[in-house]
């Protein structure tokens, strides 16, 4: 502590001998004060003591505390016994979490208050100066600490053996390695390898089925007739596997949508002419990948009128008649088209897995 | 020996000298008790900022007595009716239970989200006071740049915070999360692989973000705070400049009572207001979204406000996609510029400011005065620019609610945000310095010929002139002598130099007190009285 010596000229009040007994309080305070290069320039109590307007702020700071506590007490009333349970309808546990946060709320803000009201009102105001050091430290003992720095760089003497140094730098940072190994090591997939290579699959492949068509299901694993899709109707198919419809298959969703002859004669003359789309549509049906080739979003608003799927998360927009393609919004590639059937039993079937990768686009696809 | 009976008059001070042989705390002691802090209200915004995080860490440990964070599918037999019967993960299910089935765990579920809205927003409202008032500027670069990782980690903090309940908008934040990983060249999908343990979404995600979320960030957090404030109680707190003010002193109150005190209030003011919040506004009501399906989402799928920049940025980007033809074929999707890209450069840039405004500037002084906004009109452009950014960027992330209610075409508001994003920037840059200019000259004009009076004199020669009120002493003619600004506000209402009756304000009886100008406690801008004289004489 060296506080002591920047007895500054802008401080301008003379040490005192603290053990004077004549000191009062305060210039005892200002004393310590001075030692901390502060200067009480102004200390001016709000109003002379035992004034009415004292008598009148301290009657209303107890006021606030009062009913911060029993705003309080009133929020364990309400924990307590108020009926929380939930109900459905309009009973009264709908307005346990408002009771509390106001009873809460205003217990808070009252106590604020009143430590506000006490600090701004009744303390006196008071203007301090106190010194600021910044900037470097001195020079002297700049050099010191450097040379101290650098004598102890010397004493270890890596600079000196070579050795030393090539060994040291090995030891750690394999060490080092050792450190990070189990936890990228751990953490690490390779996502092209593995039993479902995931990027490459989804539930309608048949080959993990026994290489049977997979059906077209609802979310209950009901299969699905033509009939059950409306004309300019829609509706979300899983595959007829196990756990089909969970997440367990985030790709697999699809969209199958029934279209008005007029529209179905468009879709089919531009799907056929697709290398990869061609033959994909059943009738008047034709079902894309509902997993949105942007960022993953389910891809569900489908406009009938305009026959556009739209993207709610960032507003792509596919055009349903000329295989998906993307018109508007930061999507760049198509949603991939479903091959579909009906088997002898009439049900729809995938003909193959998509022919094209599902969901957002990433590095390795072309 | 008799033995001496305890004083308890003495106690304390006995005491006190225990402590103090023991740790020499008095001098410290007596160092913290008289600390100097300035005061003026634009350096509270990130004390909100500290005060949520306390009631971010008291209702999050409420929190994970309840969550279980665990992907397992259960069947929901809770006290939700609607969902009964539903398959959810442990996660969901636990998230509801929190909700209905813990007394006072909806409010307290609600008291934390409403609590981290708070802590980004107070976040960025105090970066901005510390950018537009030059608080960054030597010698405070470093704690500027870790001013700027707690955002990140607030903002991380958020996002993983948003994704642990694993409702459905959770589940479409983590899609486009994958999405935005998948999208980094060459990594992109062992990333993904890795971070979500397979294939999207795995079953492990949940598990991994909650100890991300609880323990590793928020510690993250709390380490960068106590470095923050550490900082800031070595360098000590900038302040305004003003009558006694130097950039070699602070004035303002010591710490204790006055200081110390006021700020427990605010702190408990702001805790009163969240809880408030809390019990008033729903906020994230998880039962209604039901549990995450890949193939389903609802229209208006907006994250937590301090994410719907980046969602907007997502939605503006045009579908630019860049194809590699080299073997097989690569390509880079144009999700990877805005949500990569630009919310790394959008966090490290800033960084560098402190550094690029000094280089710029040649400036190698140390500042412990703020400057008026208007004394750096660049800085002030550069900030208008940043904002009018985010906001236009914030709007978008909302475009399809706003084309919804104002029945706006959504390509409309999608066109409209493209455009605005590259031409509204450089339109605040230009207004703003030129605005700042316009201040500037009439703060000198103000202290060059006075303050206008109002009063309009006509001269023997049939000219009118006003007459102004100098703010200093006036030369042999009657000209006032220039005065140099110093950096702070000059009053230019005559009101505002205590010439005028003050104004009647207040509803039941008058304030009778003249406005005064702010500055610090106890000292007026102008000591020197008006002169009335100079207004009435027809000399």
């Amino acid at each position: 502590m060296t506080a002591v010596q920047h007895d500054s000229a802008g401080s301008g009040t003379q040490p005192v001998d603290v053990s004077d007994p004549r000191l009062s309080r305060f210039e005892i305070v200002k004393e310590g004060a001075r030692r901390d290069e502060i200067e009480i320039v102004t200390y001016e109590p709000q109003f002379p003591p035992n004034s009415k307007a004292e008598r009148r702020i301290v009657r209303s700071i107890s006021l606030l505390f009062l009913i911060s506590g029993a705003a309080a007490l009133a929020f364990l009333g309400f924990y307590i016994w108020w009926p929380w349970k939930f109900e459905l309808g309009n009973t009264l546990s709908d307005y346990y979490t408002p009771v509390l946060g106001v009873s809460l709320g205003i217990s808070l803000l009252a106590l604020g208050y009143a430590i506000l009201a006490w600090a701004k009102k009744l303390l006196p105001h008071e203007v301090s100066i106190q010194q600021r050091h910044d900037g470097a430290s001195k020079t002297d003992e700049q050099l010191i600490t450097g040379q101290t720095m650098l004598f102890v760089a010397d004493e270890l003497g890596v600079q000196r053996r070579p050795l030393l140094k090539g060994a040291v730098g090995f030891g750690l940072g394999t060490l080092g390695l050792v450190a990070a190994a189990p936890l990228i090591g751990g953490l690490i997939e390779n996502p092209h390898k593995g039993p479902e290579q995931m990027m490459d699959h989804t539930g309608f492949d048949p080959v993990p089925n026994g290489n049977q068509p997979v059906r077209l299901t609802r979310e209950d694993g009901t299969p699905i007739r033509p009939e059950d899709v409306s004309v300019g109707g829609q509706m979300t198919v899983f595959p007829g596997i196990p756990g089909g419809a969970t997440n367990e298959y985030a790709d697999s969703p699809t969209l199958l949508i029934h279209l008005r002859a007029d529209d179905a004669d468009k879709a089919r003359v531009a799907s056929d002419a697709d290398k990869v789309n061609s033959g994909a549509m059943w009738g008047a049906y034709v079902a894309y990948s509902k997993i949105c080739t942007h960022a993953g979003c389910p891809a569900s608003l489908y406009e009938q009128q305009t026959n556009r799927l739209l993207c709610p998360c960032h507003q792509s927009q596919f055009n349903i008649l000329d295989n998906a393609q993307p018109i508007f919004g930061p999507a760049t590639r198509r949603l991939p088209m479903l091959h579909i059937e009906v088997d002898p039993e009439g049900f729809f079937v995938a003909k193959s897995d998509y022919k094209d990768k599902i969901g957002p686009d990433f590095w390795e696809r072309p | 020996m008799k033995r001496r009976k305890l004083d308890l008059a003495e106690a304390p001070a006995t005491l006190a000298k225990g402590v103090d042989e023991r740790f020499q705390a008095a001098t410290p002691l007596r160092a913290l008790l008289n600390k100097v802090f300035p005061d003026h209200w634009s350096f509270l915004l990130g004390e909100i900022a500290l005060f949520s995080f306390i009631i971010l860490l008291l209702t999050g440990v409420f929190l994970t007595l309840f969550f279980d964070p665990s992907m397992k599918e259960v069947i929901y037999s809770g006290a939700y009716p609607a969902l009964r019967g539903t398959e959810m993960s442990t996660a969901y299910e636990s998230s509801l239970r929190l909700s209905f089935e813990v007394r006072g765990g909806l409010f307290m579920r609600q008291m934390h989200h409403w609590a981290a809205l708070l802590f980004v927003a107070s976040i960025v409202v105090h970066m901005a006071r510390v950018f537009f008032t030059g608080a960054f500027r030597k010698p405070r670069e470093a704690n500027w740049a870790i001013g700027v990782t707690l955002f990140l980690l607030g903002f991380l903090a958020g996002f993983t915070g948003y994704s642990l309940p694993d409702d459905g908008l959770s589940g479409t934040g983590l899609r486009i999360a994958s999405a935005i990983m998948l999208s980094i060249p060459v990594v992109g999908t062992w990333l993904s692989a890795s971070v979500f343990g397979g294939e999207f979404p795995g079953h492990l995600i949940i598990g991994r973000f909650y100890i991300l979320h609880v323990l590793l960030i928020p510690g993250g957090l709390l380490a960068l705070i106590t470095i923050h404030l550490g900082l800031v109680f070595k360098q000590k707190h900038t302040q305004w400049p003003g009558p006694m003010r130097t950039n070699h002193n602070v004035v303002g109150e010591r710490m204790f009572p006055r200081y110390a005190m006021k700020q427990g209030g605010f702190f408990m003011a702001v805790f009163g207001v969240v809880a408030l919040m809390a019990g008033l506004f729903q906020i994230n009501p998880i039962w209604l979204f039901g549990p995450y399906l890949a193939s389903e989402v609802s229209s208006a799928s907006q994250p937590d406000w301090y994410v719907m920049f980046m969602d907007g940025l997502v939605r503006l980007m045009p579908n630019w996609q860049i194809y590699i033809p080299i073997g097989h074929g690569y390509s880079i999707p144009p999700l990877f510029w805005p949500a990569v890209v630009g919310l790394g450069a959008l966090t490290t840039v800033p960084m560098f400011y402190p550094f690029i405004e000094a280089r710029r500037l040649k400036d190698k002084q140390i500042h412990n005065l703020l400057q008026r906004p208007r004394d750096n009109p660049e800085r002030v452009g550069i900030g208008a620019m940043a904002f009018s950014f985010f906001v236009i960027a914030t709007l978008s992330g909302g475009n399809d609610v706003i084309a919804d209610k104002f029945h706006i075409s959504l390509n409309a508001m999608t066109w409209a945000g493209r455009i605005g994003l590259l031409t509204v920037p450089p339109l605040a840059y230009y207004l703003a310095v030129r605005m700042c200019l316009g201040l500037q000259q009439h703060d000198r004009e103000v202290l060059a010929h006075g303050v206008e009076t109002g009063i309009i004199r006509r001269l023997p020669s049939g000219q009118f002139i006003e007459v102004h009120q100098p703010l200093g002493p006036v030369d042999d003619h009657g000209h006032p002598i220039p005065i140099e600004y110093g950096g702070w506000v000059v009053p230019k209402k005559m009101n505002r130099v205590g010439a005028l009756a003050p104004a009647v304000k207040g509803f039941f009886f008058p304030v009778e007190k003249p406005s005064e100008a702010p500055v610090s406690p106890g000292m007026p801008p102008v000591t020197a009285a008006p002169k009335h004289e100079e207004l009435t004489s027809g000399r």
